[in-house]
């Protein structure tokens, strides 16, 4: 078992995109922590430091991408949200091809504290016109997933994570995702379990104990929140009758937000998410901390057994 | 009904000296305790704040919520360990809560945290956001004509953000006097220095430029400090004290060095960090 964090995954495709001179990075005073760092030492001309100014970055980004430039810009998911307006009006609405990346995304982000866990990133930039929002669970995906922006058609906004979690998929594995496109990790058919970033290990390990218990479990790793994968959503509803998401995210808005609407559009089925219930975080561990605010494998258990017992079909 | 105004109990200079050596001790126990968070910026604002605290500042521990106390807002919120270590040198929290920096449920957050930390007055850890704040403070007593005083501590890096500005301009235009930013100018910020991320020019210039009065001082000089802080009390208009120091101050590997942004110091370095502040 290989431990890694996504984060590591964003620089190494950035890395690997270099050859594109049309590739720009920008920062904001952050790009030790985001990785971008790893672009800046060997093609510091095409890295611009923006300061911790975090409102005039977007802007510039959508300078530079209305002149045909590809820029990646990061910084703590948290302080992407400074910029959310310049993002909606700036970035979005002219649908300028500006690649957005928000490190530290979630609780799991430990012991810096509430300040800078973003629970909330994917639940807004998930309603902007335009927008794809992703949060791959392990490096070698979001490497994978970053450099397929390149060829994207909108702007984006991506959720890495600090911390290192178990990789979940091989380098050719993850060369085969595909944005937009659930992941099925997975299959069986009492339960599906809907997971991204930090919690689809988690989700893979409560699939394990829920065969134990004699539960059929098909985990999906959704990476991609927006545009969100409503067709593979609705043949999972009606192949398991019963649906947990899990995100380290507020319940409201995001992953479990994207599926309840998914569901009661076109096949409604119980759900029950696992995810962070409308509080703000605090300092501590990340295992602390995803026990505390119910973001374990065991929340996930519980929430599966709940949702077949609600099982309709 | 709310008790008599606060008041502060006033130091000398050698007195504070030594307390805020202790608050030295303190902060690089608590980021290696933790095995994270920011002792460089700590070690550089930490003489600004005992002598806030130890020279003027009117707040009692006895009702640290008292509405008529002086607020001081650490706006540079990640420099938490110098505020525990204040609050902690003038009585406003336990020793045992020093242990519970970065810790699960503890009364030390990682950024600085007023719904958690008696004495606390703003929820900081993300920059730019504090001299709005006290901005809003201090129009609020001016509004009701109170006595009570804000002093704001910014960071270089910090005033990167456009909302300082922002927050800059309304302060003149709104006449608040009863308000005063330091800005702890070490010329570091996270990733590198200051003129590697962002140049940034004369500073105390472009606040002028904004109408702001400016006294430039040695931020680790305590009678100076203190002389700065009664000069911007007395001086009509919002003023500015830049605070030239030192990154990592006090300890010799962590001083004018970037690394020790956001670092703590490994076993050895915290072996030499107690002896050189011993
Ligand atoms: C809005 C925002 N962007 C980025 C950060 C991440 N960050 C934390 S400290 C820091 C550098 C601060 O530099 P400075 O203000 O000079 O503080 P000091 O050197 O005194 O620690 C950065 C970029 C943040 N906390 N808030």
């Amino acid at each position: 078992m290989t431990l890694a964090a996504s984060r590591d995954g964003y620089g190494a495709a950035l890395l690997e995109l270099a050859d594109d001179d049309r590739i720009v990075v920008l920062e904001a005073d952050l790009g030790k922590s985001t990785k971008s760092c790893l672009f800046r030492a060997e093609y510091p001309n095409r890295t611009f430091s923006m300061g911790i100014a975090e409102q005039n970055m977007m802007l510039v980004a959508a300078g530079m991408a209305s002149t045909g430039k590809i820029p990646f810009a990061s910084t703590f998911a948290i302080f992407t949200e400074r910029g959310f307006e310049q993002v909606r009006n700036g970035i979005a609405r002219p649908n300028l091809k500006v690649h957005l990346c928000g490190s530290h995304g979630g609780i799991h982000t430990g012991t810096d504290g509430s300040s800078a866990q973003s629970i909330e990133d994917l639940a807004i930039y998930r309603t902007l016109p335009n927008m794809t929002v992703m949060h791959p669970c392990d490096d070698l995906s979001t490497k994978a997933l970053t450099k397929a922006l390149v060829e994207h058609a909108n702007p984006s906004y991506t959720r890495t994570a600090r911390n290192k979690t178990k990789r979940i998929y091989s380098e050719v594995q993850a060369e085969s995702l595909e944005i937009g496109k659930f992941s099925i990790i997975r299959e069986g058919e009492d339960v599906a379990i809907l997971a991204c970033g930090v919690m689809v290990s988690e989700a893979i390990d409560a699939a394990d104990k829920l065969a134990s218990e004699g539960v059929k479990a098909t985990v999906v790793d959704v990476h991609t929140i927006k545009p969100f994968d409503h067709e593979s959503m609705t043949s999972l509803a009606i192949k398991c009758g019963a649906i947990v998401s899990a995100e380290d995210h507020s319940i409201i808005g995001g992953l479990g937000g994207a599926v309840a609407e998914s569901l009661a559009a076109n096949h409604p089925t119980p759900l029950e998410q696992v995810g962070v219930q409308d509080v703000f975080g605090m300092s501590g561990q990340p295992d602390e901390l995803m026990e505390h605010f119910g973001l374990t494998m065991s929340d996930i258990v519980d929430a599966a057994h709940k949702a077949v017992a609600r099982r309709t079909t | 009904m709310t008790a008599a105004e606060p008041t502060c109990e006033q130091r000398t200079v050698e007195d504070l000296e030594l307390i805020a050596k202790d608050c030295r001790r303190e902060i690089v126990r608590m980021v290696k305790r933790a095995n994270a968070g920011h002792p460089g910026g700590s070690l550089s604002v930490i003489d600004l704040l005992v002598g806030l605290y130890g020279n003027t500042l009117r707040v009692t521990t006895e009702n640290p919520t008292h509405p008529d106390r002086d607020r001081v807002i650490l706006s540079k919120g990640h420099a938490s360990p110098a505020m525990y270590s204040a609050l902690h040198a003038f009585g406003f929290i336990e020793e045992a809560d020093l242990h519970t920096y970065r810790v699960f449920n503890g009364v030390c957050q990682g950024h600085v945290d007023s719904k958690w930390t008696p004495g606390v007055d703003f929820s900081g850890g993300s920059l730019g956001m504090g001299l709005s704040f006290g901005l809003g403070i201090a129009l609020s007593g001016k509004m009701d004509e109170k006595n009570h005083f804000t002093w704001v501590i910014l960071g270089d890096g910090e005033c990167q953000e456009g909302e300082i500005w922002e927050a800059a301009m309304a302060t003149i235009h709104h006449k608040v006097e009863n308000l005063t930013v330091i800005v702890d100018v070490n010329g570091i910020q996270n990733d590198d220095f200051v003129d590697q991320q962002m140049v940034m020019g004369d500073l105390a210039a472009k606040w002028a430029a904004f109408g702001w009065k400016i006294k430039e001082i040695d931020g680790h000089d305590m009678a100076e400090i203190c002389a700065a802080i009664n000069w911007s009390k007395e001086a009509v208009g919002p003023c500015v004290i830049m605070a030239r120091t030192t990154k990592g101050k006090g300890v010799s590997f962590m001083e004018n060095n970037p690394s020790f942004h956001g670092k703590a110091p490994n076993d050895e370095e915290f072996e030499q960090a107690m002896e050189e502040l011993a």
